[in-house]
């Protein structure tokens, strides 16, 4: 394992500079996501309109791994109807929990976007919910619908 | 002493080194490696000994009692409890401390009356006290911390009153390394009519331990951080707290008569001993005190805390460092963080150089919140370390601040 496979210029980036950092003003609904093992802490914010998530934000602390896929996976969302939303996240965790044996194709690599620079984190078994933190987070708030 | 030679005695290390991945052991505060001495005493237990204790009437199952039974004495004796009667044997420190908080706790506790706790306590010393004050209605305090990150006894003096019933406090913090006062601790809780119990986890195995000399209740601490097995722990108790105390699980081995209806109990410390016991534990626990001694608890800490201190000066030089450690220490614990870092970061890079430390909040999430960080990353030496051990760690942090220094913003998303 190389850790230039697990901090890539890609994570550095998003860790460093975020994007969607905050907190959606009119959210309809929310969650708080905790990763025991190293405290990773955040909370995702999401406007959803007629199935579709107009906004997404987050915020909280932790280390550059769950801060940048939170930066990837809010820019990604956005725009996206909830299913399609709930298919990327499935696309992420076998990319990064490395179950399935062939690379991303030409498709899905586009569709996965930045979140790509996080398929090194599969050989990296520790990191892995680092990495997964914000989709089940996601998850967690799209379930909320009609609470927030 | 000469600790160079130390690490030959651990076979984990020539393991590691064999696959081409020579381990630098920088955890020892979570759990120590085992040297070939403890590993050869479960060995030939079971292959030799293994029977049931205070059962059978067989030959074999009195060896066996006789070793379990003669660990008591050791571990005893370690301490310089005044009797093995007042040692009782539990799973690890965690479970020492629960047995107090429901034996003890619930019996001796009501609403309103009052436990001191301290801000650097470990969860094991936190969550059975909630549970407890929960159930009976007494009330939590704590002693604060100085900018020197050690207690702050004029605190202590202020919360004491005469509602105190339980001081309980941390002898060594597992991430400050402050080595604590408990002396002068058990002396103010006994002026107050409280009872005082340590948590001694980071104690026992790192310096000499006088349970009689510090005039403690009660002492709790775990085998696995002192070369012995994991899953067996200790509690030593004042005899006369330990005989008129309920038990706290119930079943074979800690009764005298059972009835269909009712039942009483065994004398300490078997009352207190529910079940078969880890009597490999207790084995391997007796042989890793013996290889300790071949050391001496005294030489150990003098070693332990020379690195922790070249640690300090070392890792000071790094950039945007920051060190969680008194001046004056004593112990080999040094928790740190990195600015732009985190510590679960900081600890995956030191794992690719073969460097293993601990990253998170050390199951002390109300001291994080003290110190106002989130998390640190600590390092804690044992007496396999040395001097190449803490230069392979300097180099890591200095690999860890160049990657996460800050930069420009370079990459734009569409």
């Amino acid at each position: 394992m190389s850790l230039s496979d697990l901090f890539t210029e890609i994570i550095l980036d998003h860790y460093q500079h975020p994007h969607n950092h905050g907190v959606v003003e009119n959210a309809t609904q929310s969650s708080r996501g905790y990763n025991e093992s190293c405290g990773d802490d955040i909370e995702i914010t999401l406007l959803v309109k007629d199935g579709v998530i107009e906004d997404a934000k987050f915020s909280g602390a932790g280390c550059s791994i769950s801060q940048a896929s939170a930066s990837i996976m809010t820019d990604l969302v956005k725009g996206k109807t909830i299913g399609e939303a709930m298919g990327l996240a499935e696309q992420f965790y076998s990319m990064v929990k490395g179950t399935r044996a062939e690379s991303p194709n030409d498709a899905e690599e586009e569709e996965l976007g930045d979140a790509i620079a996080l398929k090194g984190v599969s050989k990296f078994p520790v990191r892995v919910k680092c990495a997964t933190l914000s989709w089940h987070t996601l998850e967690e708030a799209i379930k909320t619908e009609g609470k927030k | 002493m000469t600790f160079d030679r130390l690490k030959k005695d651990f076979p984990i290390f020539s393991y590691w080194a064999s696959k081409g991945k020579p381990l630098i052991y920088l955890d020892s505060a979570a759990t120590t490696q085992k040297p070939q001495r403890v590993i050869d005493a479960l060995d030939e237990y079971y292959s030799h000994f293994n029977a049931n204790v205070h059962r059978g009437a067989y030959e074999l199952s009195q060896i066996a009692t006789d070793m379990y039974e003669e660990s008591r004495a050791k571990v005893a004796g370690f301490i310089n409890a005044p009797k093995p009667e007042s040692l009782i044997f539990t799973r690890n420190a965690t479970e020492s401390i629960n047995l107090v908080a429901y034996a003890w706790g619930l019996n001796n506790l009501n609403k309103g009356d009052e436990i001191i706790l301290t801000e650097m306590e470990h969860h094991s010393n936190l969550v059975p006290w909630h549970i407890i004050s929960r159930q009976t209605g007494a009330v939590l305090k704590f002693i604060k911390l100085n900018d020197d990150f050690r207690l702050d006894i004029e605190s202590l003096k202020d919360i004491l009153s005469a509602r105190t019933k339980v001081i309980s406090v941390v002898h060594v913090s597992n991430v400050l390394g402050t080595i604590n006062p408990v002396k002068e601790i058990a002396r103010l809780a006994h002026e107050a009519g409280a009872i005082c119990i340590v948590d001694g986890a980071q104690g026992v195995p790192h310096m000499p331990v006088d349970v009689r000399e510090i005039d403690c209740d009660f002492y709790a601490f775990s085998g696995h951080k002192m070369c012995g097995p994991t899953g067996i722990g200790c509690l030593y108790g004042r005899f006369d707290i330990l005989e008129k105390m309920e038990p706290f699980l119930g079943g074979g081995e800690m009764i005298n008569e059972v009835y269909p209806t009712d039942s009483n109990y065994a004398k300490p410390p078997h009352k207190f001993e529910a079940g078969t016991p880890n009597i490999a534990g207790a084995v391997g626990l007796k042989a890793a005190i013996e290889y300790l001694e071949t050391i001496g608890m005294p030489d150990i800490q003098e070693h332990e805390s020379r690195l922790g201190d070249f640690a300090a000066r070392r890792l000071a030089e790094i950039d945007g460092i920051h060190i969680y450690r008194p001046a004056k220490n004593g112990t080999g614990v040094i928790s740190l963080s990195i600015d732009g870092a985190h510590p679960h970061d900081i600890s995956s890079i030191l794992d690719s150089e073969g460097i293993a430390i601990r990253a998170g909040h050390h199951c002390a999430q109300p001291l994080m919140r003290t110190l106002h960080v989130q998390a640190t990353a600590r390092a804690s030496f044992y007496i396999y370390n040395d001097e190449s051990d803490v230069e392979a760690l300097a180099a890591g942090l200095e690999k860890a601040a160049a990657i996460f220094k800050p930069r420009e913003r370079a990459h734009v998303v569409k």
